[in-house]
């Protein structure tokens, strides 16, 4: 077996040195009746390098993968051009094969990276602060909500109907456990986001409001209204970032006074991977960090006055004050921190601006033509690089017919949102800097067939 | 390239340095210093080449455009691949050598799991994609999901719990979920003393109370005590096993039905599976949910803190709770997705959604890649080389360094050792720091709790019997010096890329983020740093 070092004269040898006769012996705790007698029935063997990836390769080849078609799905996960340094230095076994530096003296690389990636964090969400990231932006997005309620010791959570509804149900399949009290405001399919709904839905007894920013349908809120508002009565306000690229464009969250952001850095670096592994931003006001979960990596110096850095303000975490830490998150996402770090750095403020340019630009051209397909209207009023289709029909139905004609049209808001009313034939359309002329006059041409019915 | 920032200041050009010789780059050979990507970067420049956009933005999102692009410093590619290869050359790494951190299971990391996971099939494929278009990514599922079923003899798997403190989350949820249904309000779960930080972390989280279980002198489970405790309140009991001393449990059983006999749920910490894997199946012994973490047992890479995944596996009685989303294959042999549009079809009672999405799909094509390599008879002997290699350095070490549980049998996958012995004022953390000096990550320290000074060393079965000869002379060298009172070993590291570092400092005034502009000359001064 090729991964397996040790030969069979190596095996004895051990076994004399600890004076065991077989390797069985060694099990001898394991009550005899659960002890398996050789490998478990009905499994294959081990395989060759060539045969798994025989065996892989096929499986992956079932898939229509998103660089063969014309796509246009968004939803909380983009397809953006990953430059190709990125995945070549996220391989440097030095950071792919370490574990989370818990010996600083030999993690600095890690342990920079992650100071490095917890500035572009703050300096891109507009807050004083950001962790070394959590599992994804849905789980950060609960884990906010719950450091909102220990700062202001109130249980109440109002959640914008413009919150990615997955997010919404990660927060109320929590709260539902914990007996939070979560108001979940009803999607609408309106030009503009539910801001005023939220704004009335305040009262003293808010913990916080969570808002997503641009909203799951592409509209963006007025954070800075909601923000007044929910501070006149002591409420935090959550804002949810479900594509970074798009504060490349507009205005930080932090700076319009969101308290606590949270997000999904998938957009940077990391890629679609079929929803996983993401990574889960988060960034607050210094004020709170006591209060933050996850690790932090703080600046300080060795011994003979060098800047380093290391892991701190433990005392949050599980593995020091157990079951009265912040979390019970351990493993977070390092090395997705680092990819998007990495493509951070590569792009500068200056570049992220350009590429979010384009990401609208692109935008806009997709628009604009699927405005031309008749019975297609679009709902937003404002939009980054993803907006809301209106169909004459179930869009559901409409996004199979066009994979049928190899065509990834968009996510329907009905796969979204099964239970709201009124939402089915929405159509959740993104465009991005990998979008072409061809790609959008495909998709177009495409439904402009769907819609009228035209078999595939 | 990398050239030293304006005012000239490196890194490694600290105020109270002792060399005795120094250089002007800061640089020592291969030892080589980076400055942060904010003190090398500027504003003018960038990596990527970007087309200008076709369009000026739309008037609809004029209000709400920022004023100036974010205040983050670029670098080309050039630049960009040397900042971040030389910070590179300052982590150890298992690529580099023995990595035996206990409970973390620094195993080698085969790079075929990484170039499957590449290929545009899984890679570049959107989790909301019609689900005609992605059947190749739903059967991957499917048969990582089977395998862990089969390897642990358990009727289900979630699948979507994105690392081990997240499953155990999802199976304590399945428990409560269980007992809503029962109509049942227990409120307990108890937790032994040597278990992992997330188990109490996690027990709470999910809205329980705690209660410690304590461990025997021989480190296991005080089963008596556990049984004491058992009662009308307990929801359940959350056991490692193997045990965080590295120890089976050999009541396993008898501990899984009492606590089904009082009415409540046997949750197993899942970190140490790769110790038994092929050898026992959880399910034999009473199990009713165990996470399992893809980046120890089945060896996805921890990249420096994670990703990790953290599937669990389920019992009958806990299998209709798990949490959407799943697969399921049809009558017409197509693989789709369970999610809140057709739970309800016959999935009523899963308990919500812990992610958005469908979890680590990533990581399940580097574990199944991992696991079709080694089939059921490698995995297997992964266990039993495990096992052997942690013997083999108890063994070869307990002479030296007093290993608490020794004298009760083999040892599992690990070996634990305790500092009792060491000249007066030594103790484990400079055993640790030395093995640095020696090239060798340390292991893991002071942990379990239940033994003062403790050292769990787990190598893996990825180390050949030379690496681990060399790491056992090396450790049998620094207790010896730590017995015979060397005091270079207070200072240790000495050969690494830095000293020891002052955690307090870090802690007391905490500097989270630089503060300084980007393109703007100069860094703070160290006194600013220190704050002294």
């Amino acid at each position: 077996m090729r991964y397996l070092p040790l030969t069979p004269a190596d095996r004895a040898s051990m076994l004399e040195t600890i004076g065991a006769a077989t390797v069985d012996d060694l099990f001898v705790d394991v009550p005899a009746e659960a002890r398996l007698a050789g490998p478990i029935e009905g499994l294959p063997a081990h395989a060759s390098e060539m045969a798994v990836e025989r065996h892989m390769s096929a499986l992956a080849a079932k898939n229509l993968s998103a660089g063969t078609a014309p796509f246009f799905l968004g939803a909380g996960a983009y397809r953006h051009h990953v430059p190709a340094s990125v995945d070549h230095l996220i391989q440097r076994g030095e950071f792919l094969t370490a574990y989370t530096p818990y010996q600083p003296e030999i993690a600095q690389g890690t342990l920079q990276v992650l100071f490095e990636f917890q500035t572009q964090v703050a300096r891109l969400f507009g807050t004083d602060i950001a962790n070394a990231s959590m599992y994804d932006g849905s789980t950060a997005c609960w884990e906010a909500i719950l450091m909102a309620a220990r700062i202001t010791r109130k249980g109440r959570s109002v959640l914008s109907g413009g919150l990615h509804p997955h997010y919404g149900e990660v927060v109320r399949t929590m709260a539902k456990f914990t007996r939070d009290d979560i108001v979940s405001l009803a999607p609408e399919l309106t030009a503009d986001p539910d801001d005023a709904a939220v704004i009335a839905a305040i009262d003293s007894a808010t913990s916080c409001v969570v808002v997503q920013y641009p909203d799951v349908m592409g509209r963006i809120p007025d954070l800075a209204a909601i923000s007044e508002a929910a501070h006149a009565v002591g409420a935090l306000v959550i804002a949810v970032v479900t594509e970074p690229v798009a504060l490349g464009l507009i205005e930080a969250p932090g700076t319009l006074g969101a308290d606590i952001v949270v997000g999904e850095g998938q957009s940077l670096g990391v890629g679609l991977q079929f929803g996983g592994p993401y990574l889960g931003l988060f960034g607050c006001r210094e004020k709170f960090v006591r209060q933050m979960p996850g690790r932090l990596c703080g600046q300080t110096v060795d011994a003979e006055g060098k800047r380093g850095f290391v892991l701190t303000l433990s005392t949050r975490e599980q593995h020091i004050r157990r079951e009265k830490a912040t979390s019970n998150i351990c493993t977070n996402s390092g090395l997705c921190a680092l990819a998007f770090s990495i493509h951070l750095t590569l792009l500068g403020g200056e570049g992220l601006a350009r590429l979010a340019s384009v990401n609208h630009a692109r935008a806009q051209q997709t628009f604009e033509r699927l405005a031309k397909v008749p019975g297609v209207t679009i709902l937003n009023t404002a939009y980054f690089n993803e907006a809301t289709v209106i169909l004459p029909r179930d869009a559901r139905e409409v996004v199979r017919e066009l994979a049928d004609r190899q065509v990834l049209g968009g996510v329907s808001l009905g796969r979204l949102f099964p239970v709201a009313d009124g939402l089915h034939n929405g159509l959740l359309v993104a465009a991005t800097e990998t979008t072409t002329d061809e790609d959008i006059e495909a998709f177009a041409t495409a439904l402009e067939a769907v819609l009228a019915g035209a078999s595939a | 390239m990398n050239a030293p920032n304006a005012s000239g200041w490196r890194p490694s050009m600290g105020e109270a340095g002792e060399a005795k010789f120094a250089t002007s780059s800061g640089d020592y050979g291969l030892m080589l210093e980076e400055a942060l990507s904010f003190e090398l970067g500027s504003a003018d420049k960038c990596g990527v080449d970007i087309d200008e956009p076709s369009r000026a933005p739309a008037a609809g999102l004029s209000k709400f455009l920022r004023k100036s692009a974010p205040s983050l410093p670029g670098l080309t590619e050039p630049e960009t691949v040397r900042h971040y290869t030389r910070l590179s050359r300052q982590n150890y790494a298992i690529d580099l050598g023995p990595f035996p951190l206990g409970s973390c299971t620094m195993k080698h990391n085969p790079r075929l799991n990484e170039k499957m996971a590449r290929l545009p099939g899984f890679a570049d494929v959107h989790p909301m994609q019609p689900q005609t278009t992605v059947q190749g990514a739903l059967e991957v599922i499917e048969q990582l999901a089977d395998w862990l079923i089969t390897l642990t003899g358990m009727a289900s798997v979630a699948m979507s719990p994105k690392a081990g403190a997240h499953g155990e989350l999802c199976g304590l949820l399945c428990i409560r979920a269980a007992l809503d249904a029962r109509g049942e309000t227990r409120d307990v779960v108890l937790v032994p003393e040597s278990a992992h930080g997330t188990n109490p972390a996690t027990a709470a989280f999910a809205g329980f109370k705690v209660e410690s279980i304590p461990a025997t002198p021989a480190g296991r489970v005080d089963v008596a005590a556990l049984k004491a405790k058992l009662g009308p309140n307990v929801a359940g009991v959350m056991i490692t096993n193997p045990n965080t001393c590295g120890l089976f449990e050999p009541d396993m059983r008898e501990i899984a039905d009492a606590v089904h006999a009082a009415g409540g749920y046997v949750y197993c910490d899942g970190a140490n599976f790769n110790a038994i894997v092929g050898k026992v199946r959880p399910g034999d012994l009473g199990v009713d949910a165990m996470h399992i973490n893809l980046h120890k047992t089945f060896s996805t890479p921890h990249g420096g803190g994670g990703p990790g995944a953290g599937p669990v596996v389920l019992s009958e009685a806990l299998a209709p709770f798990a949490p959407l989303p799943f697969v399921t294959r049809g009558a017409d042999g197509s693989i789709h997705l369970v999610e809140e549009e057709n739970a309800a079809e016959g999935h009523a009672q899963a308990f919500g959604r812990m992610v958005a999405f469908h979890g680590q799909m990533g990581m399940f094509t580097r574990a199944l890649t991992y696991i079709l390599s080694h089939g059921a008879d490698g995995l297997r002997t992964v266990a039993e080389d495990a096992v052997l290699n942690a013997n083999y350095v108890l063994r070869s070490c307990e002479d030296l360094l007093p290993a608490p549980f020794a004298d009760s049998g083999p040892c599992m996958h690990e070996a634990l050792f305790s500092d009792a012995g060491l000249a007066e004022g030594f103790s484990t953390l400079d055993i640790a720091k030395g093995l640095i000096d020696e090239g060798f990550h340390p292991m893991t320290v002071y942990f379990p709790l239940v033994v003062k000074g403790a050292m769990l060393v787990e190598p893996t079965e990825t180390e050949s019997k030379a690496g681990l000869d060399r790491f056992i002379a090396s450790l049998r060298s620094l207790a010896e010096r730590a017995k015979a009172g060397d005091e270079s070993l207070h200072s240790a590291p000495h050969f690494a890329p830095r000293r020891r570092l002052d955690e307090t400092l870090a802690a007391r005034k905490p500097v989270l983020v630089w503060q300084g502009e980007p393109g703007v000359p100069g860094t703070p001064s160290l006194s600013e740093i220190g704050g002294s």
